[in-house]
């Protein structure tokens, strides 16, 4: 066991921190709305490696696990970034997988994206990418589907993300059947990774503007954060961020082992679980609540000027939601993950 | 990161679950809730004499002290009787880490036994998260101390060979500049220890103190420094030593009751999509839980005291654990206000259990505000509020 990030990592972690402090951060997430994308970091982005870094060297890729993944996404999430690195990296893999990831989309100069949701009528519906990928990977019953053309019209939304409905309409086959399916489902899984990762990021950068404006502003001759009031409403929040981390760190490793074949064990009743896809589940909806609950906490301590625009937490307020959702509903996802580990305990009554 | 453990600790842990399938018979689970003693000394002795409790004793010897963690681990998520070892466990740790010679070979190779009990003396009837206000008082008298006071929520007093007795040997100093710990044997004349039952199946104590006399080789650390024994024994105490995973059991309780349970709407329990959801909370908020006491054990096992990931652990894992007993007893409506050996109750009796005994965890061991001003002031940086 070993909960420390490796050498390489925490060199990962400090490269792409100054990377995304300096390329992007707050006020540019900001001129970048409402699309929610901003083509000079995304090609600064591309100098570094970073979208094809998660694809295997054997096909031309960096190579990384998806535990460096996080750690480059996290750092993305705590600058609120604008760019569409989680699903690119996502569909990236997917692609190389079968075979068909282009040199384009390796470099990023192409951009993919992963229809999260079914289609309906033809119709990938809220394509987290749509608005600004020219590739979009879907799932149409048990074939793998490639959306290839020019991307959506914008959805104006909540979290200011580059939504846009997708037509299938002229996608292109790229497999079938049960290894299709569980292709896609993999990459969902590392989505629900990576994405919770980004939002592990904006707890983080939410908590530490909520604790900064607790200890500059001042109410009654003192600052607000010497009040106990204020003081508890923070000091739940780094157990949940911490925890959000660890399990978003363990689903990451478990998605590692997956791939080097190792499966592994979802019991509750032990409370051992080392199963990715389960992992994966858990780690999106702790995360999606860690971020809202932390978003939410640091826009109230912020007064009214939470929520004025001038202020950066209302930023990440909205992309917390709008990560947390744009799935499914996270008491849904929970039904889904009830679905995956109660599955040995059929009931007595009901097939 | 690697989550994987040692195959040392893979093998300690097989032959901890092996112990527990052998020894945690339903005879131990019904006397500790008949009897509200969290304690079994056969039980304990037994676990010694297998050797698994050579590394239960924090910063103790030379066994992987990840054993430490899944030692607790295991017998909480099993639902064993090991409060009382606990304790014990961390006074043995305080013992090695602040003691003398002579405590450590008459107390902590005793303790090593398992048959032996401690248990500890902090609180009082007027003083309890504000720790350092305490006034049981210990006067020097040539080599004697002469100590006189009362402490309350001894729990295992009436069990225990000894207490750890947090005493005030100055009053003229800053309050926590005025205390001194000791180690006291519970046979010494001047005890006496009352029985405090709680609405939970267990029982603690109140001990009184009159003119206890104990020599001054019982002393714990330095006159005066008594603060300092208590931030090594809080820091052992919270988030390593178990109570971070007490919604296991019932998950896996509730789990097997809906399985079975006819549910109003038709079908069992176990197709309620509102239950299914809140099972699949649990169990996320059981790894988190697990996640966090894990990190703290994997501080503690590379040199740190981790105190504040302690309180993290703490303040998350029994915050979830009320939370998830308040869904399971509504849901489980009138049966799961029924208790053990009850015609009808669900889960045969554990979901009230649970909900009985669910307040006290974020009250012992450190409240919940006591944790968030910690994590508030010493993590987050904010200004002192008292």
């Amino acid at each position: 066991m070993d909960l420390d990030l490796t050498e390489d990592q925490e060199s990962i972690r400090d490269v792409f921190a100054d990377f995304f402090s300096s390329e992007t951060g707050p006020g540019r997430a900001r001129e970048a709305e409402p699309l929610g994308y901003d083509t000079r970091a995304w090609n600064r982005l591309m100098e570094t490696g970073a979208p094809g870094m998660g694809v295997a060297e054997s096909s031309g890729g960096g190579g990384a696990t998806l535990a460096d993944l996080t750690v480059v996404v996290e750092e993305a999430g705590a600058q609120i970034a604008p760019l569409p690195l989680v699903d690119h990296m996502v569909a990236a893999r997917l692609l190389a997988t079968i075979g068909t990831c282009d040199d384009d989309v390796l470099a990023g100069a192409t951009i993919a994206g992963l229809a999260l949701r079914p289609p309906v009528d033809g119709v990938a519906r809220t394509v987290p990418t749509g608005a600004v990928a020219r590739q979009v990977v879907a799932l149409e019953g048990d074939a793998l589907m490639l959306i290839n053309g020019d991307p959506g019209d914008h959805l104006g939304n909540h979290g200011c993300l580059p939504l846009a409905h997708r037509s299938l309409a002229g996608a292109k086959v790229l497999a079938e059947g049960p290894d299709a399916v569980a292709a896609y489902g993999r990459a969902l899984d590392e989505w629900r990774t990576l994405t919770a990762s980004a939002l592990v990021g904006i707890s983080r950068t939410a908590l530490a503007l909520g604790v900064g404006y607790a200890r500059e502003r001042h109410q009654f001759g003192k600052p607000i954060g010497s009040f106990q009031a204020i003081q508890h409403l923070l000091a739940d929040l780094p157990g949940l961020l911490d925890g959000a981390r660890l399990l978003t760190a363990k689903a990451a490793w478990a998605g590692d082992r997956a791939i080097a074949g190792q499966t592994g064990v979802a019991d509750i009743g032990d409370n051992e679980i080392t199963d990715f896809a389960t992992l994966a589940c858990m780690a999106l909806v702790s995360a999606g609540e860690a971020a809202t609950t932390a978003t939410d906490r640091s826009l109230h301590v912020h007064g009214g000027y939470g929520f004025s625009e001038e202020y950066d937490i209302q930023l990440y307020f909205r992309r917390a939601r709008a990560l947390t959702v744009v799935l499914d509903d996270p008491a849904r996802e929970c039904r889904r993950l009830a679905d995956m580990l109660l599955a040995g305990h059929a009931t007595g009554i009901t097939a | 990161m690697d989550f994987s453990l040692s195959p040392g600790a893979v093998e300690f842990r097989a032959e901890v679950k092996a112990f527990i399938a052998e020894h945690l018979t339903a005879e131990v689970v019904t006397q500790m809730h008949a009897t509200g003693t969290f304690n079994d000394k056969a039980f304990n002795a037994a676990l010694a004499d297998a050797g698994l409790l050579a590394g239960a004793v924090p910063g103790y010897g030379d066994r992987d002290p990840i054993e430490l963690y899944i030692l607790f681990n295991e017998l909480e998520k099993a639902g064993a009787p090991y409060d009382g070892l606990a304790v014990t466990m961390l006074v043995a740790g305080v013992v090695n880490a602040a003691g003398t010679d002579f405590h450590r070979s008459q107390v902590l190779q005793k303790l090593l036994t398992g048959r032996f009990n401690c248990c500890l003396g902090y609180s009082e009837p007027d003083h309890g998260s504000d720790v350092a206000s305490i006034t049981t008082k210990a006067v020097r008298d040539g080599d004697e101390w002469v100590i006189t006071g009362q402490k309350m929520w001894t729990t295992m007093a009436h069990v225990s060979d000894w207490v750890i007795l947090l005493t005030r040997t100055n009053p003229d100093v800053p309050r926590h500049k005025g205390l001194t710990m000791f180690l006291v044997p519970m046979d010494t004349p001047g005890i006496e220890v009352q029985p405090v039952p709680t609405m939970a199946t267990e029982r603690t104590n109140a001990t009184f103190y009159d003119d206890v006399r104990v020599g001054d080789e019982w002393r714990l650390g330095e006159v005066d420094g008594g603060w300092a024994v208590m931030g090594v024994a809080l820091a052992f105490e919270r988030g390593v030593m178990g109570g971070t995973n007490p919604a296991v059991p019932l998950l896996r309780h509730v789990r097997d009751w809906a399985a079975e349970a006819v549910s109003p709407d038709g079908g069992t329990m176990l197709d309620d999509p509102l239950l299914r959801e809140r099972l699949a909370r649990t169990a996320i908020a059981n790894q988190v839980s697990q996640l966090l006491t894990l990190r703290a054990a994997w501080i503690a096992a590379t040199g740190g005291l981790p105190g504040l990931e302690g309180s993290m652990a703490k303040l998350y894992a029994t915050g979830r654990y009320q939370q998830a007993v308040g869904w399971f007893q509504e849901m489980a409506g009138a049966e799961g206000l029924l208790g053990f050996d009850t015609d009808g109750a669900a889960a045969d009796g554990w979901i009230d259990y649970d909900a009985r005994h669910a307040p006290v965890t974020t009250i012992y061991g450190g409240t919940t505000e006591i944790n968030r001003n910690n994590v508030a002031e010493r993590h987050l940086g904010l200004p002192r509020n008292r």
